[in-house]
């Protein structure tokens, strides 16, 4: 599948490329200065110029990087690199299978469009936007390649101190009042993700996830309470970062108060908790974990339909078009959980599907939003009759493209990833209450989007002028690059839900994926646990079958 | 009483007080109150190696040694909890100087007195309670 004019160096350390390229353009941002305007200006500041280059041919770049990662994962290629050649479940592993390819293109689709609309003015605003941004990114695609837990928490920092600088971009009151809670909010997530860690460690000795994957079903009933509880810690933590009800309330408040570009960026950042939960709760507590399998399906599947119907309320009652966005995205991210909640092939391939969908959806609506909102005068993006806007045709055929998407209106890839959640969740205990939602949710979410709609585009008051000035084409391309992509996905639907099909299917596949990640010798040999080496008095008597290797 | 014992029950005291503190309506307690938490998570991790005396975390011999990855995992999480608490407390005072007010909720310090000083000034109908 790659072609052949990939140097083989390239493919062989690209798992760890994903991360240094955006680790690297930080740097070097950093070292390159800031323009050193305030909140007001630095427009043609020579600095600001070259941080834009260099940006965007790092986020070019990086796309490429991601294509020939999707390339040779299609293939049915494990990439597993260890970092410093320390063999696996001790040493640092970054993985790239399929589903770690696809969210790897998905984040550099959004980022792309997403620093073009920045580089628009926006960056100006703030200092080390430039740098952030990469940042953000490096976080990003770590989160996405790394094969073992704690890394995963490393990464998950690294992307979150980063949004929490570009959440308050651009400064002012709200922001910092709005960024502070966000902040407090994630640093107790971090920390519950960090006992989570750590009661599964105790169980289990190792944090590899391949690794995790073989331990997990090994530990017996009567402990098997300690790593379930760990399980469900960790539910907490990444269904709290993929705004899971009743866990979400905090998105919609920090995504309309972040700049658009910003928000646009965090679209990606719910689907990393969306990632984890089904890394680490789809697979390693997945169907084959023994006396934990399915530790969390009873409880996932109804807070995912719950936070539908909470995310497509909050919709119908918001009061300005970001926060509608905002909690749209809230609703998506239930309807992706309800496909992770169906614990299977299909559910998942599915959820894929209307993952990549909704993030690219989603992105576009937020920078949208702020379209629309700078041409309605002082009303900005509320939604009540004010002045026309300039381009009434070009920005409401956007309004429409996007709504009909996020819908779920054929032939958008809205309806064909809807259609294909609802095919596989048609045998299951729950087909009613699934098929309902996910049903009434595409309706509420047209009726939101419909009255926002007719209330931006079409109740406009005459009596005030309207403002002329339309938006940049350098704004407006960066939006529709994110619209015409999920049009893509519509015309390119059959090879996509095949790679998503396939995806789900290499997921499922623990065997193969420690194979990879371990070894072949990986695969019977015993975790270290030197605690258990003498049976000391007091300690605890950890009877985990993993124990017996105790060097 | 054991030396597990007397540990689970310091990092769960440890916890409950910085769940209190997280729960205050002013920035400062809530900064107090994330540093508690982050140490009985550290110390938390920590145990999670088990409890060990005399137990160095190399292998020298047949002698016990205790499990060196709680003890490496605990440094990360000490650096990256070090840098954030740095962070939050200069969003802390960003927020102070540009809302006029350090309740996490920005409300005007005038708004205070008219508000009864209840002790959990978390809720949104509570005032800062200082």
């Amino acid at each position: 599948m790659v072609p052949a004019l990939v140097p083989a160096a390239l493919t062989q350390h690209l798992p760890v490329l994903v991360v240094l390229l955006p680790a690297f353009t930080a740097i070097a941002l950093l070292l390159l200065g800031d323009h050193g305007g305030d909140a007001h200006g630095g427009h043609a500041h020579p600095r600001l110029q070259w941080a834009r280059r260099i940006g965007l041919a790092s986020v070019l770049l990086g796309l490429l990087l991601a294509a020939v990662a999707v390339a040779q994962a299609a293939g049915g290629v494990l990439a597993a690199y260890r970092v410093g050649d320390w063999p696996a479940p001790y040493g640092i592993v970054l993985v790239v299978d399929r589903l770690s390819a696809m969210m790897l293109l998905l984040t550099s689709l959004v980022a792309v469009p997403v620093l073009w609309y920045a580089s628009g003015g926006w960056d100006a605003h703030g200092r080390y936007f430039h740098a952030m941004f990469q940042f953000q990114l490096m976080g990003l695609n770590g989160a996405f390649v790394t094969g073992d837990l704690f890394n995963l928490f490393v990464f998950f920092e690294v992307l979150l101190i980063a949004s929490y600088v570009l959440m308050v971009h651009g400064q002012g009151g709200q922001r910092f009042k709005v960024g502070l809670h966000y902040v407090v909010l994630n640093l107790c997530a971090s920390a519950l993700f960090l006992v989570g860690v750590s009661l599964l460690y105790a169980r289990t000795g190792t944090l590899n996830l391949a690794d995790l994957a073989l331990r997990v079903p090994m530990v017996a009933a009567p402990d098997a309470a300690v790593v379930k509880a760990a399980a469900l810690v960790l539910l907490v933590v990444f269904g709290f970062k993929a705004a899971l009800a009743p866990l979400s309330l905090w998105l919609p408040a920090t995504y309309a108060a972040a700049a658009a570009p910003v928000a646009a960026l965090f679209a990606i950042m719910t689907k990393v908790g969306v990632y984890a939960i089904v890394r680490v709760h789809g697979v390693v507590f997945g169907p084959e974990a023994g006396a934990s399998a399915f530790t969390v399906e009873p409880v996932l599947l109804p807070l995912a339909l719950l936070t539908c119907g909470v995310g497509v309320l909050g919709a119908m009652a918001a009061h300005t078009l970001e926060r509608l966005v905002a909690w749209l995205t809230v609703a998506s991210v239930g309807t992706i959980l309800v496909g992770v909640g169906l614990f299977g092939s299909a559910g998942w391939a599915a959820s894929l599907y209307y993952l990549a969908n909704s993030t690219l959806v989603v992105a576009g609506l937020f920078l949208l939003a702020e379209l629309v909102a700078s041409q309605r005068g002082d009303a900005a993006d509320r939604l009540e009759p004010a002045v026309p806007v300039a381009q009434p045709v070009l920005l409401g055929s956007m309004m429409l493209l996007a709504a009909a998407s996020a819908a779920g209106l054929p032939p958008l890839p809205g309806f064909i990833g809807k259609l294909l959640m609802l095919e596989a969740a048609s045998a299951h205990a729950w087909q009613a209450a699934i098929w309902t939602t996910l049903l009434g949710v595409g309706f509420l979410t047209l009726v939101g989007l419909a009255r926002a709609g007719s209330l931006l585009f079409w109740h406009v008051r005459d009596d005030a002028p309207g403002s002329t000035a339309g938006a940049s084409p350098k704004l407006v391309s960066a939006t529709l690059a994110l619209l015409a992509a999920t049009v893509a996905m519509s015309v390119w639907a059959a090879p996509i839900q095949r790679y998503t099909a396939r995806a789900a299917a290499q997921l499922l596949d623990r065997e193969a994926y420690a194979r990879a990640v371990l070894g072949e010798a990986g695969l019977g040999a015993q975790t270290t646990r030197p605690y258990r080496f003498p049976p000391a008095p007091g300690s605890a008597s950890g009877a985990a079958p993993a124990g017996e290797g105790g060097k | 009483m054991s030396m597990e014992f007397l540990v689970a029950t310091g990092i769960g005291w440890i916890v409950a007080c910085g769940i209190y503190l997280l729960l205050r309506g002013r920035t400062f307690t809530v900064v107090l109150g994330l540093t508690l938490l982050g140490y009985a998570v550290n110390v938390f991790i920590f145990a999670m190696g088990r409890l060990w005396a005399g137990a160095p975390p190399i292998v020298i011999g047949d002698g016990p040694f205790a499990d060196p990855l709680p003890q490496a995992l605990v440094l990360t999480a000490i650096v990256i909890g070090f840098a954030t608490t740095g962070f939050v407390i200069e969003l802390a005072l960003r927020s102070r100087h540009d809302n006029g007010s350090d309740h996490v909720d920005a409300r005007p310090d005038a708004a205070q007195g008219a508000q009864g000083a209840g002790p959990a000034a978390a809720g949104p109908g509570t005032g800062g309670g200082q």
